[in-house]
Parts: C-alpha cells; sequence; structure tokens
C-alpha cells in the first residue's frame, strides 16, 4: 500500500489532482476518458478496489458533459490498518457521444456498475464483454436514458415488442435449462434465476435482477434533504437504519454539521441492533433452507424480540423513524436501556443454544459443509463485501476501515472483525454467530457509554451548493456506499447508494455452481442479499 | 429431541391472541396522523411537511386531508402542528375496502375549526358474498411487486410462532394455482407488471386481491414514474388495502380478515 503521496505520482501524468471530497480523499481529474483503463490498473497495483461507480448528467452546468467518478477505497490484505481514504477517478464525457474503454475484464467489480451506466445514461464502455441491459427489462424503448436530467421523472414509456431476454445458453446431451422466478415459491423478493443443469449438478446459474426497480435515485432529485432521506431510508426495510444513516452522514458531510456524541451512540445502536434483528433471523433462514424447522422457528423468535424491543426504542419494527439528519429524535430511557439489556441477554441464551443443536445435528451439518463455496480470490475480484466476503477470508469491515457513527471512538467500541475460511454455508452460518455475539457485545458497551448533550444539530433547510458527500456504512449485508451531492439550490442533485447486496449478487451464482439445484435456496440464504436495495 | 421438547415446554406458549384481543403497540409506535376535532385550521401543517405527499389542502381553501394510504407514519407532521393539532393515533386497524376510505378529510367551520367530512359508504353487502365463499380457510399467494422487502418481512413474521396467522386458517402458498388469492407488497415496477398480471390470471376464480403497505396502496414512497404503475389497482381489482409503511403485523392480520369479510372496518 504506497502512502497518499506516491499514488499522487502515480497518477500525476494523467490528472488534475486535488482533495476531496472529503479532507482525507483524492481526487484525480483524468485529461482523457480513454486513460481510465491505465488509471485503474495503476490503482489496482497500490492495493485499492472499486468501491463504486457514479454518474452524473452535468449537461446544464458550465461543464455540459456527463461524468463518471471510479470511487476506490483500500482493499490490501497485507496491511492493517487500512487508512481511511477514497480515490476518485474522474472521467468526463460529451453527451452527444459518450463513450469510453471498459474496465470489466480487469475489474470484474466493474461490470454491473458499467451496464448499470449503460442503461440509465447512455454511456457505452466499449470492449465490456457483456453489455446486455440490466436495470431495464425487455420493451424499454432504446436510446431513453431515465437518469438523464432532460428525461423527466413521470415519463412512462409504452412498453414495446421484444425478443426474449438473451440468457447464456448452455448446449450439450442432458443439459436442462431450469428456469425459477422472478416470483417465487416463498414469501422472497423477486429475481430471475435460470439454471442450467444436467441431472442435479448446476452448471450454469444466471441470475437476471433489477424486477424492483423503483427508479428511487431518480425520484430522490430534486428533494429537501429531510424528504429524500425518508426515500434512502426506504431503499430496504431490512437496511433501514444502514440506508438511512449513509444518507445523513453524507448530507452532513455536505453540510460541515457536527452530530452530537450522545445521537451517534444512539445511531450505532440502531445500527447494531438492526444487524442482531437480521443476523439471528438469517441464521434461522438457513436453517429453513436447510429444513430444520426447529432452528428456523428459533430464528424467527429471536429475530422477532429484537424487533419488538427495537419498536419500544424507535417507535418502528424496522427501526424507521429515529434518524434525522442532524442526529436522532428520540432519547434512550433508563428503563428503554433496561429491555434492551434483558432482550440481548435472552438472544445470547437461544443463540448459544440454537448453535450448539445445530453444530450437533449432523443431517444439518451435513447440508451446510462444502455447500456453496466461493473461493477467497473471487470474492477479491469480485469485490464482495460483509458476511459473504468475511467468511471466505477477506478482513474487511467497513465500521473499522471507514469508521462511522460512534465506531472507534472509545476502544470498547471498536469493532473486533471476525473472518472464517471455508467459504461454504456453515462458514457463513458460523460468522454470522460470532457476529451476532460481537453486536450484543457492542451494544453493551454502547448502552454503557451513553454520553450526555443533545440529540441532534441544527441541519439547514438547503445544503450548500453543489458539495458532495461520500460514506461507507456497514449495513447487515457488507459494507454500502453513499454519494450524494447537492444542487444548486441545496437540494438532491443527485444521490447513488451502492448496496452491499449490489456488489455481493454476482457472487451468489457462482457459488451455485458448487453445489446441486435443491441447495440452491440454502446458499441464496446464506448469503441473504435484498434485491431491493441491489435494484433500487 | 427430548431436550428440545423440555425446551419447547418450559418455554410455554408465545403466541398473542390477537384478534380477539388488542393489539398492544408499545408507547411511540406512531399510528395513523389525524386532525383533532375543534382543531384550529390555521395550526395544520403545510402538505410540503410530508415527504410522501399525503396531505393536501390547507390554509385558505376548503379542505384539509389526509391519505392514510400514502402515509409513511413518520410523524412529521404532527411534530409540525401547532397545538398538537395533529395527533398520531394508536389504532392498528386502518384497513378498508376502498382506496377513498383511507382519506380523512375535514373542513373548517364558520369559526375556522376542523370538522371531519363523511367518509364513503362502506361495501359491507359485497363483503358478506366474499365472506360466505372464502370466509373460512384462506390461502394466499404472496406477489411482490416491488416492495422495500419490509412488508414482505412482515408478512414473514406472521408465520411465526408469536403471530402464527395459520391458527386463523391463513396460510401462504407456493403456487398461486392453489391460492385463493394474492396478497401483494410493493407499487408495481415496470419490470413487474407482467409478472403480477399473469401470477393474478393464474389464481382460479373467484379470488381475492390484497394490497399492503404504502407502495401497493397508492404508490406511496416511489409515486408513480418510468419504473413504477403507482400501486396495485392500477392493474388488478384490489378487495382490501392495507395502509402502512410497512403496517404492523397485527394491521396486516386485520386486512386479510376484512379482505374475506370476517370482520368489519373501524371508524377512522
Amino acid at each position: 500500500m504506497p502512502s497518499m503521496q506516491g499514488l499522487e505520482q502515480r497518477l500525476a501524468s494523467w490528472a488534475g489532482l486535488e482533495r476531496g471530497p472529503r479532507p482525507q480523499d483524492l481526487t484525480a481529474r483524468l485529461h482523457r476518458a480513454e486513460d481510465v483503463p491505465a488509471a485503474v490498473a495503476e490503482l489496482c497495483a497500490a492495493g485499492m478496489a472499486l468501491a463504486t461507480l457514479v454518474a452524473t448528467d452535468e449537461e446544464a452546468t458550465a461543464d455540459r458533459d456527463l461524468k463518471l467518478r471510479y470511487i476506490f477505497e483500500p482493499a490490501s490484505h497485507s496491511l492493517r490498518p487500512l487508512p481511511d481514504i477514497f480515490v476518485t477517478l474522474l472521467a468526463s464525457l460529451d453527451p452527444a457521444r459518450p463513450e469510453l474503454p471498459s474496465i470489466a475484464v480487469e475489474v470484474p467489480a466493474a461490470n454491473w456498475h458499467e451496464r448499470e451506466a449503460q442503461d440509465l445514461f447512455g454511456i457505452v464502455f466499449s470492449g465490456h464483454p457483456d453489455p446486455r441491459p440490466l436495470v431495464v427489462h425487455d420493451g424499454w424503448p432504446k436510446g431513453r436514458y431515465p437518469l438523464r436530467k432532460k428525461f423527466e421523472a413521470g415519463q412512462r414509456p409504452p412498453v414495446e415488442p421484444a425478443e426474449e431476454f438473451p440468457h447464456l445458453l448452455v448446449e450439450g446431451e442432458g443439459v436442462l435449462e431450469v428456469p425459477v422466478g422472478p416470483i417465487h415459491a416463498g414469501i422472497i423478493e423477486p429475481g430471475h434465476f435460470r439454471f442450467s443443469t444436467v441431472g442435479e449438478s448446476v452448471l450454469n446459474l444466471e441470475a437476471r435482477l433489477f424486477y424492483t426497480h423503483r427508479g428511487l435515485e431518480k425520484r430522490i432529485e430534486g428533494m429537501t434533504t429531510i424528504d429524500a432521506f425518508h426515500v434512502a431510508e426506504r431503499m430496504c426495510g431490512v437496511c433501514s437504519v444502514a440506508h438511512g444513516l449513509g444518507f445523513c452522514e453524507a448530507a452532513e458531510q455536505i453540510a460541515r454539521i457536527e452530530v452530537p456524541g450522545r445521537a451517534r451512540v444512539l445511531r450505532t445502536l440502531a445500527l447494531e441492533l438492526e444487524r442482531l434483528y437480521n443476523h439471528v433471523g438469517d441464521i434461522g433462514n438457513i436453517a429453513a433452507g436447510a429444513s430444520y424447522h426447529y432452528g428456523t422457528s428459533a430464528g424467527l423468535r429471536m429475530k422477532e424480540a429484537i424487533q419488538q424491543v427495537g419498536e419500544r426504542f424507535t417507535g418502528h419494527r424496522f427501526l424507521r423513524g429515529l434518524l434525522v439528519p442532524g442526529g436522532v429524535r428520540f432519547d434512550l430511557s433508563a428503563e428503554l436501556a433496561r429491555s434492551i439489556e434483558a432482550a440481548i441477554a435472552a438472544t445470547a441464551e437461544a443463540l448459544a443454544d440454537l448453535k450448539e443443536r445445530i453444530e450437533n445435528n449432523p443431517t444439518v451439518i451435513d447440508r451446510l459443509d462444502t455447500t456453496g463455496l466461493l473461493s477467497l480470490p473471487d470474492a477479491i475480484a469480485l469485490g464482495v463485501t460483509g458476511v459473504g466476503a468475511r467468511a471466505s477470508g477477506v478482513d474487511r469491515d467497513a465500521r473499522r476501515d471507514h469508521p462511522h457513527a460512534a465506531y472507534g471512538s472509545t476502544s470498547d467500541l471498536e469493532v473486533v472483525v471476525v473472518t472464517e475460511s471455508d467459504g461454504d454455508v456453515h462458514a457463513r452460518l458460523n460468522l454470522r454467530a460470532a457476529e451476532a455475539r460481537e453486536s450484543m457485545r457492542l451494544i453493551r458497551a454502547l448502552l454503557a457509554s451513553l454520553p450526555s448533550g443533545p440529540l441532534r444539530a441544527a441541519m439547514p433547510e438547503a445544503l450548500p451548493p453543489w458539495g458532495i458527500g461520500l460514506a461507507a456504512i456497514e449495513s447487515p449485508r457488507g459494507a454500502a456506499i453513499h454519494w450524494l451531492r447537492s444542487d444548486a439550490a441545496g437540494r438532491v442533485d443527485r444521490y447513488h447508494l451502492r448496496s452491499a447486496s449490489y456488489a455481493n449478487w454476482p457472487a451468489v451464482p457462482l457459488a451455485a455452481q458448487t453445489s446441486i439445484i435443491p441447495d440452491f435456496p440454502l446458499v441464496n440464504k446464506s448469503f441473504e442479499l435484498c434485491y431491493s436495495c441491489t435494484d433500487r | 429431541m427430548l431436550t428440545a421438547l423440555l425446551r419447547s415446554l418450559r418455554t410455554g406458549v408465545v403466541t398473542i391472541r390477537y384478534p380477539d384481543e388488542p393489539a398492544q403497540p408499545p408507547e411511540r409506535f406512531r399510528g395513523a396522523p389525524r386532525v383533532r376535532p375543534r382543531a384550529v385550521i390555521t395550526a395544520l401543517p403545510p402538505p410540503s411537511v410530508c415527504p410522501s405527499g399525503a396531505i393536501v389542502g390547507g390554509a385558505g381553501q376548503s379542505r384539509y386531508a389526509i391519505d392514510r394510504g400514502r402515509c409513511l407514519y413518520c410523524g412529521r407532521c404532527a411534530e409540525a402542528s401547532l397545538d398538537g393539532a395533529i395527533e398520531l393515533g394508536r389504532q392498528v386497524e386502518l384497513s378498508a375496502r376502498k382506496r377513498e376510505s383511507l382519506v380523512v378529510e375535514v373542513a373548517p367551520d364558520a369559526e375556522g375549526r376542523a370538522v371531519a367530512l363523511p367518509g364513503p359508504p362502506r361495501g359491507e353487502d359485497v363483503a358478506e358474498q366474499i365472506r360466505r365463499t372464502l370466509g373460512r380457510s384462506l390461502q394466499l399467494r404472496h406477489l411482490d411487486s416491488g416492495s422495500c422487502n419490509a412488508c414482505d418481512w412482515e408478512l414473514t413474521a406472521l408465520l411465526n410462532p408469536v403471530y402464527d396467522v395459520r391458527r386463523l386458517g391463513i396460510d401462504f402458498v407456493a403456487s398461486p394455482r392453489h391460492a385463493d388469492g394474492v396478497i401483494v407488497t410493493g407499487p408495481v415496477t415496470r419490470n413487474l407488471e407482467l409478472a403480477v398480471r399473469r401470477t393474478y390470471q393464474a389464481v382460479p376464480e373467484p379470488r381475492v386481491v390484497i394490497a399492503v403497505g404504502g407502495c401497493a396502496c397508492s404508490g406511496g414512497i416511489v409515486g408513480r414514474s418510468y419504473a413504477s404503475a403507482g400501486g396495485v389497482a392500477e392493474v388488478l381489482p384490489v378487495d382490501a388495502f392495507i395502509p402502512g409503511c410497512p403496517p404492523r403485523p397485527e394491521a396486516i392480520i386485520f386486512g386479510i380478515l376484512l379482505a374475506v369479510g370476517r370482520v368489519t372496518e373501524r371508524q377512522p
């Protein structure tokens, strides 16, 4: 991992350098968009990985262009601690002919990002290995790009006649295509899975998502900070706190607001309660995938107990409504703190019991071991994050690597990052159990260290114009990257969320290919990704 | 096996008794906003306070309406009102058979104070017919038409030991062919509209359609756009609307029972 200075020297020949968006970050304005691959290669060689790619339409500004921001973060496997920096490579494109070379072959994590920018902005990434539409589905008219500024939000173009989507076909004797979804048999979100199988073995799996694309990033444009916050909080149900917090931190950066210490601790408390109810519920869901119904019920009950105590704290079972740009809306009384402690104690006991039962049940363990393998090199190449990454040995967690809320503010609030090495369903289950225990330790530490003081800082109604905020939040599914820019009136010009699930989805088909088709629900549940904050 | 059995015996029954006993949301629960009777009209917050556009009218206009089908239950309107002109209710049984019934309106009297306007008539006769056909065991197919997954997870919660809707003869089935109706979450995205129509068509008649959550009721925070139809009723004939963001599990149970005529609508 080179120093910031070393990086600057490497990039200086292609780009003008400046600080930002945060004081410790670096932005490199490339002189020519064609130099993106070369600059990206330098960053990768320096141990950095692509965090997100943000496209913006700036045709109406003085720049009269489309811009792409390739945002990189340190990802070295040998250096700890990782420095909390982001490096933005900024490329300017002609809105009439927006074309530049693709980096998806060298950086597989860029694959979906480029296809999304192609669909929503009409940017052409020449040499992209798979330029099929991603976000817009069959029947979307050619040449209409909904995230361009001149595309009016209320437009509803008619569905045009379309040919069937060109799924990757596997040919050969005995190969069977199994289409599943978008509407599934259980109560889960919609996506289409196309299995190519021989017998029970999965030769190839293609996941087609973005069925729940709601156009939320368009919707949010032009909104005030407070209105936009309510949309960000609803990008996803089970990541409500994490996504709400990411939006808040990005907006607070732009407004240069210091959030009071008590509010930061209460936000962290909500974030850990969210992680905890997800992790224990997900352990139950893995049990469901392995047909272990005692485990399913036990998981659901633990989740319910944490959601109920969360509702007592925030008035909402998904903890919505606690956060607000500038701080939090509700305080924590001693009585509430006691009920959270009691719920944690009961959960700790129930989790230990469930974990022991699973480990001592050979029929369950047989389903979990060596199922749904994700190798460390694949996890790194795809930029997988969160549980899926750590269970394959990637030692990264945004709570430690990009400190937010109250993480790291005292030694008790430093997160102990756990990793596993096997990369199978069992490893992801073990990791969730270990992380749930760490969340419970953090919750107790947060309750013990609640500073006194105000709950919120005054937030201006309008943000300073053309400010950029960038935040990484460790959601229950992994790191989510939030990028926000204000417009001339201090409203939202552009907001982009790269959720953890977005980064992780491409890993699911790879892991599923190591298993048989009846194990797919189990593999899927072991990643437990959201469709809604992927599709937005 | 024996220890699991002993543990279950020790735990006892964790299932709630709703609807035989009322739902008991905690103190901080934010229910439906309502205009306090006789509140001064000028004390009501302007529509711009609402992030989802659920409020229309106000100062200088003849009416002031709050659309519970669009509401996020965030409580900002109550915070912004003067003298508690808007209060947040504690009722969770908000479901209605007609979309219009979710809109609660007031008008100023001669003194400029709020007086509630009567809502539309309720469809109880239709409800009786549905009750005769589907009012006993009810098998539903869940249909996610683009939700944020919060409503979906609350449907999952209905099957946990605490809510356990199977005790009421209600269950979720894997195929629309086995279902008496669909329970829909989400605003119907463009990318799902075809799947939504086809799933509905695959359900044998007679069939019910239940819209769960603000997005399904009205488009909610998503609205109507290039990517969204703006509510289930734009695509399918809806029998019951369950507002909330998301509605609590008891609220969903009430809405399902309402859809098949096993309970009657509560006064707003």
